[in-house]
């Protein structure tokens, strides 16, 4: 009972502001790692950075669609919903958030909402609870919010995760966005970012 | 939480609730990852008529925490009613620190101007947006402006421009004048005057535009294509002026012209009060960071 209560900001209007800030710049500048200024001692296999960015941004008004390992975790589910008070999407299609708890096993993006040609803001934004953004396979960025190139190493990552990306890509301006969320800070991909083929 | 705890009744940080926070901070998002789309919000009442830039505030209520300076203009003034009250308004609601300087502020909240000083990485430019949709007065149903931007359907806005040309010689259009962003939509980039549609351009700093009245939101990352339409024989040009500024000799800034008298006296002078008090603070040969050849897009 005290795992569902506890664990949420202990100082909730500034953590939101915070974190919101290090979304904010994140997703302004794809690539850019960004440290949590509040974290939250969620239940596993919530991780603390995942569930920050989950209180930040989630609510009534917003489904969340959870990956099939926190389906199963009643705590996690239990402290989310008393927690962000956001109802569960019974279907990835009907969420506006998604929490991926193993991102190596997610099913492909294109079952999340993709927003509408006239609608493209009505998509889901995933929230990928990852290990690392600098232990994984290499991926360098370019678009909007990046000077030249950006770099970051993230994983794990959805199997086959550079064409998916590509795919998303070229489903402009509908497509899903995502915020990486590791031990190590936080890191974004909005839509309009390109991963470079790698040389060599 | 509260600004002032000692009293019984106090507004949230920032005046917004939390839940109004979250809805604006996920349509800021949103607004990031599709660059020039305009995304609905649910607009609140402001402690501020509609036209006083509710929406800019609202942006900026979402976003200001305790270490941000704010510095807020309209028309390039730090010291006119609307910047004053504004920023008047967030240092009571949120006790942060306010400047006036360019460079020392982490969030801008503008109405009509970019500042003539070069924004840095750091910083947020926010825009108080009246009507937020660039097609509006050529088409006034938004079932059909919506579509328009859905098919990327910009023709009417060339035919515009094109009409223009066709009775005056030229664009006429000065302020509020379309940019494309990143090869896709159509923006409005508030009606500030074209001269600043080049600063836009990949810029170092963050752009949200908040229109309150019309419940829109959008914006443009840092480092985003935005491009002014124009046609290959008419090419996009800024305001020219033909003298310096009166105060401080300041080139290729933006003038006001100020009426002296009423015998047809008249001096331009810096649009930028900030820029322009520095640059006589330093006895006017401070160099001009926006060189010509620079702003051309």
């Amino acid at each position: 009972m005290t795992d569902t209560l506890d664990g949420g900001f202990s100082d909730p209007v500034f953590a939101a502001q915070g974190v919101f800030r290090a979304v904010m710049d994140a997703m302004a500048r794809p690539g850019s790692i960004r440290q949590l200024p509040a974290l939250a001692a969620p239940p596993t296999p919530l991780t603390p950075a995942g569930a920050a960015v989950a209180l930040t941004l989630c609510d009534h008004e917003t489904a969340i669609w959870l990956d099939p390992v926190l389906q199963a975790a009643r705590g996690a589910v239990a402290w989310l919903g008393f927690h962000a008070g956001a109802p569960l999407a019974r279907t990835p299609a009907e969420a506006q958030f998604a929490i991926v708890s193993a991102p190596g096993d997610c099913i492909a993006l294109e079952n999340f909402s993709q927003g509408t040609q006239e609608y493209p803001d009505r998509s889901a934004t995933l929230i990928f609870q990852i290990e690392t953004l600098s232990g994984g396979r290499k991926l360098v960025l370019k678009g909007p919010g990046i000077a030249t190139t950006a770099t970051i190493a993230p994983a794990p990552l959805p199997r086959h995760f550079v064409e998916q990306w590509r795919q998303n890509g070229a489903r402009f301006p509908r497509g899903v966005d995502i915020v990486l969320a590791a031990p190590e800070g936080i890191a974004c991909l909005p839509r309009t970012t390109r991963i470079e083929p790698q040389e060599g | 939480m509260s600004a002032r705890t000692s009293e019984i009744a106090s507004y949230n940080f920032a005046y917004l609730d939390e839940q109004t926070k979250r809805m604006i901070r996920r349509a800021i998002l949103k607004g990031i990852a599709i660059p020039g789309y305009q995304v609905p919000f649910a607009s609140r009442e402001m402690p501020m008529p509609y036209g006083w830039g509710t929406g800019g505030v609202q942006i900026t209520a979402s976003i200001i925490g305790r270490d941000d300076v704010l510095k807020v203009i309209d028309q390039g003034a730090d010291d006119t009613t609307n910047a004053v009250s504004i920023r008047a308004f967030f240092a009571r609601v949120a006790g942060v620190a306010v400047t006036t300087e360019t460079a020392k502020a982490t969030i801008i909240q503008t109405r009509h101007r970019i500042p003539e000083h070069p924004l840095g990485e750091g910083q947020v430019l926010v825009y108080q947006v009246p009507i937020p949709e660039p097609l509006r007065y050529l088409e006034p149903r938004e079932t059909e402006t919506r579509k328009m931007h859905a098919l990327e359907e910009y023709g009417l806005m060339h035919v515009k421009l094109y009409e223009d040309i066709a009775r005056h010689g030229h664009i006429a259009t000065t302020y509020a004048y379309p940019v494309k962003v990143e090869g896709r939509y159509v923006m409005d980039p508030s009606p500030t005057p074209k001269f600043d549609n080049p600063k836009m351009h990949m810029s170092p700093a963050l752009q949200l535009f908040g229109a309150g009245r019309e419940k829109r939101i959008y914006a443009l990352p840092p480092y985003t294509r935005v491009v002014s339409l124009d046609f290959e024989d008419h090419p996009f040009e800024v305001q020219r002026f033909e003298q310096p500024c009166a105060l401080c000799g300041a080139r290729n800034v933006y003038l006001d012209e100020v009426i002296l008298d009423d015998r047809g006296g008249r001096m331009f002078v810096c649009s930028d009060t900030d820029y322009c008090e520095k640059r006589r603070d330093e006895g006017g040969v401070a160099a001009n960071p926006f060189e010509p050849d620079e702003a051309a897009t």
